[in-house]
């Protein structure tokens, strides 16, 4: 599916927060979106995903395609997972199925299937409270995963996590968008994960939020290792970007606090 | 190693500051503390310390209780209290959720309905049963009105409470997924404001035990209240003791239902 955010600007109250952002996101692709704290990335994703409604500019399907069984085109996967904590694994996942039109069959082979893809099989009965971090947010890609999405929106999923657990999951995602070419648009603070895992990664500029340059990452995701040359050289060109401004938005956060 | 630290000034342990804050439970405790308070009771009974007009001993109030049981008065009292409480407390209950998930959720039920539920809440339901009595007759609907009003507030302000501390992200993870309406709120909001709406129950609980005694107090032949009242006005204080007793055991079964509820529901927690 090809998205085209067209133009979008977003105020709340008298702040604005976006200005005519627009860019495209191909099928297949990964595009990251980077900045300093307060640029709006996070807001840009949910007016992407439909959870805040734009205040100027519209956000595109320009197309219909979609995978196999898609029952949500756009999928989230939360920064703080949002897992119901009175259900098990299994329970977390089934939400999201239980009010399409499959049968119970259906409905678990999926759950049975991306269990598997993300390791979790073994704790499909586990509430989320007995689970780590990370086994928390691969329950959130297995939750996301068993919509099959044509586009998966992913707000900081690695940023609740420890560092460990953060190289483990990255090789995970990277090996995810690798074998699967899904497309995904992919928020965080960390450039080391928009280099590994982005064919494009958007910098934004703050206060308003306006897209200060789209940076193309050329190797194929399947090829990228942790220390890559080609990848520090990217990384580094990406933290010249955003640099000034995230000093600035650290001082003003400073003064706030 | 360890000997080469320790050379040099002589060495003093680190005391440790971490003691106290930190209560636990014993249930023999517990049990024993009955115990003692009735056997001191007894023994001041039975040196005349303690007035058996003023307050019978407890073999005095064992012995009316049993007469009561013997007689099948209690189960007579008892029937038509528990019908009483069961039946206000359900009508209050039933409507104080309708009202505080409507406040809870929906900005037009919100205002009036916070508005309303401040105002009304303080007011000492008792004061109302006379009002009551005129609307319902002195027969049991103003009984059940009196009961099921004092269990509507609470029931409400922890509903919206419960409604409201529900984590916003949960909910906007169901609608990200498209979840429809009725399953955001099935799935979502009454399992995340169940905890706060089960604490609400014990309020609420207490507070319909307290209205029925007042209400079986004007006008009523049966019910606890009722047999206490009437227990007083013939100076049989161990009659009146077994009521309370009855009345003490009645708040204990209902808070052991509502510890089951708990469990039963919120059991992943």
């Amino acid at each position: 599916m090809r998205l085209h955010i067209k133009n979008v600007s977003h105020s709340y109250d008298q702040v604005e927060a976006l200005r005519d952002i627009d860019f495209g996101i191909e099928p297949g692709e990964v595009v990251a979106l980077i900045g300093p704290s307060g640029c709006g990335k996070s807001t840009l994703l949910s007016i992407i995903g439909g959870l805040l409604k734009p205040t100027g500019g519209e956000v595109l399907m320009c197309d219909q395609a979609k995978p196999e069984g898609c029952l949500n085109p756009l999928t989230y996967v939360f920064q703080d997972f949002a897992l119901l904590p009175w259900r098990t694994v299994a329970g977390n996942i089934s939400l999201v199925l239980e009010d399409h039109a499959l049968a119970k069959s259906e409905r678990d082979d999926r759950i049975a299937e991306v269990l598997a893809q993300t390791n979790l099989s073994d704790f499909a009965d586990a509430y989320p409270k007995q689970l780590s971090g990370g086994m928390k947010q691969r329950v959130g890609i297995a939750r996301a995963l068993a919509v099959r999405p044509a586009v998966l929106l992913m707000d900081e999923p690695l940023s609740a996590l420890d560092a460990q657990t953060r190289i483990l999951l990255l090789d995970e995602f990277s090996d995810m968008f690798a074998r699967t070419g899904m497309t995904a648009v992919y928020v965080t603070h960390n450039l080391n994960e928009a280099v590994r895992l982005a064919h494009k990664v958007v910098a934004l500029r703050r206060r308003p939020g306006t897209i200060k340059e789209i940076h193309a990452i050329d190797v194929p995701i399947k090829d990228r290792v942790e220390g890559m040359p080609e990848l520090i050289a990217h990384e580094q060109a990406l933290w010249a970007l955003i640099r000034d401004e995230a000093i600035a938005a650290d001082k003003e956060l400073d003064h706030v606090a | 190693m360890s000997r080469d630290v320790e050379q040099g000034a002589p060495a003093s342990l680190v005391r440790f500051r971490a003691t106290g804050f930190n209560p636990k439970s014993n249930p023999v405790a517990a049990w024993a503390s009955f115990v003692v308070v009735i056997a001191l009771w007894q023994l001041g009974s039975s040196t005349g310390f303690i007035s058996e007009l003023a307050m019978p001993s407890p073999v005095a109030v064992a012995k009316a209780l049993w007469q009561l049981i013997v007689s099948g008065d209690l189960w007579l009292h008892l029937g038509a209290s528990l019908q009483r409480l069961v039946g206000g407390w359900i009508m209050g209950t039933v409507a104080g959720l309708v009202v505080g998930f409507l406040v809870g959720m929906f900005t037009w039920a919100r205002s009036p309905g916070v508005a309303l539920v401040s105002a009304l809440f303080p007011i000492p339901k008792i004061a109302l049963l006379p009002l009551f009595i005129i609307w319902f007759g002195i027969g049991e609907p103003s009984k059940f009105a009196t009961i099921a009003f004092g269990v509507f507030f609470p029931t409400v302000i922890n509903t919206f409470g419960g409604v409201d501390n529900v984590q916003r992200n949960l909910i906007r993870m169901g609608q990200s997924f498209d979840l429809p309406m009725w399953s955001v709120v099935r799935k979502i909001i009454l399992p995340g404001a169940l905890p706060t709406i089960l604490s609400g129950f014990r309020i609420s609980s207490s507070i319909a035990i307290i209205l029925l005694i007042a209400a079986e107090m004007i006008g009523a032949q049966y019910g606890i209240g009722a047999l206490i009242l009437a227990a007083g006005n013939l100076y049989q204080t161990d009659q009146l003791i077994a009521g309370v007793v009855v009345l003490s055991l009645m708040g204990l079964c209902v808070s052991w239902l509502l510890g089951r509820l708990d469990r039963w529901l919120l059991g992943w927690r």
